[in-house]
């Protein structure tokens, strides 16, 4: 299959996290966090410890499948952005480089208007790594370097052998 | 697709559960929740309406233990069985490493078990995939009712080209765990194939 294959290496994971830790500083955000399309959980910084990431990565991933449906249905190429406004939290996401969503959660210390300037910025900047990662992934897979290649059979057995 | 995360030292995929409605795809992933270690799952979501049928998903992220150094995660997911919930089905199997096909046994719900694999392939292909060549595994559920098809019967309908298969009760437990295993392990040797190994 034609599929890049998401990697994430220890070096635009730093860079990444980097630009997120930047975004909440400068917004007053609660949390920020990345997730792949997929729903797969890639990056997040704040006030994460009584937070289930795992299932708000999923949730976000399907409400923003959801929302591109809704977005062809109309004869729009895509909704970049949501916004959820709550009582106490308010969440902003938007799509990053069409493969990567960025969620970030705020209250009143912060706004809307503060979020969406600064959240652009690091979008852009958020691109620029992804593009760089996924040209190095297909590279990578070209030379055939993935530690996966050594995997035995005998390995995936014993992870079912209990 | 599946995620490799060396920061984390972790490796991610994505296995769905498909089939008609009211086959057992959400009293499967119920099942595997109440049976497994609470340090190896996380919460089940089931986005359901009032009347608990899936609306649009259930989700189960799932450690089996270590490989490599690495830490195996699994995120099981339902799609909703019912007819009219195509656009949804089609959203969920983005991504997707591995698939269960959940087959009603009752012998009146035979057509809708065969109109759903063919809806399945059909979703498929739309997003550049095939059915041939993914890991899949077949799994004959609700085989304590009496009205349950021959296996034989269903095989030849439903499972032509011979995956692994697995009968089932999922509300109990049988076939459960077995079906699970089988199709993780093929998601991982496909990883392995995928690697260049």
């Amino acid at each position: 299959m034609s599929f890049t294959q998401l990697v994430l290496y220890e070096e635009e994971f730093k860079r990444i996290n980097d630009v997120l830790t930047k975004l909440y500083s400068e917004t007053n955000a609660k949390v920020i966090f990345l997730v792949d399309r997929n729903g797969q959980l890639i990056a997040n910084t704040g006030e994460t410890e009584n937070l289930d990431t795992t299932s708000l990565a999923s949730l976000t991933a399907g409400n923003i499948a959801a929302t591109g449906s809704m977005a062809k249905l109309l004869g729009e190429k895509e909704f970049t952005i949501i916004f959820h406004e709550g009582y106490r939290d308010n969440i902003y996401i938007s799509i990053v480089g069409r493969r990567v969503i960025m969620v970030v959660i705020f209250d009143e210390r912060s706004s809307l208007g503060l979020v969406r300037l600064r959240a652009k910025k690091a979008g852009d900047d958020l691109t620029t790594i992804f593009d760089e990662l996924l040209r190095k992934v297909d590279s990578k897979t070209e030379e055939g370097v993935s530690p996966f290649a050594e995997i035995t059979d005998d390995d995936i057995d014993k992870l079912f052998s209990e | 697709m599946s995620f490799i995360n060396y920061p984390a030292r972790e490796i991610n995929c994505k296995i769905v559960y498909y089939g008609p409605g009211l086959c057992g795809k959400t009293t499967n992933l119920q099942y595997i929740y109440k049976k497994t270690n609470p340090d190896a799952k996380g919460k089940m979501i089931s986005l359901a309406t009032e009347t608990e049928r899936t609306l649009f998903f259930d989700f189960l992220p799932l450690s089996l233990g270590e490989i490599r150094g690495f830490k195996t995660r699994f995120h099981l997911y339902t799609v909703p069985g019912q007819v009219f919930y195509d656009a949804s089905r089609k959203l969920i199997l983005k991504g997707v490493d591995g698939i269960v096909f959940v087959a009603d046994s009752q012998v009146e719900r035979m057509e809708a078990n065969v109109e759903s694999v063919e809806n399945l392939k059909a979703n498929l292909v739309e997003q550049g995939y095939s059915l041939d060549l993914i890991p899949y595994v077949m799994q004959y559920n609700k085989r304590d009712l009496p009205n349950a098809a021959p296996v034989e019967e269903m095989r030849k309908l439903l499972n032509p080209n011979g995956v692994p298969e697995f009968e089932s009760i999922a509300t109990e437990g049988p076939g459960v765990f077995e079906t699970l295993k089988s199709v993780a392990k093929l998601v991982l040797v496909e990883l392995k194939k995928g690697a260049g190994g």
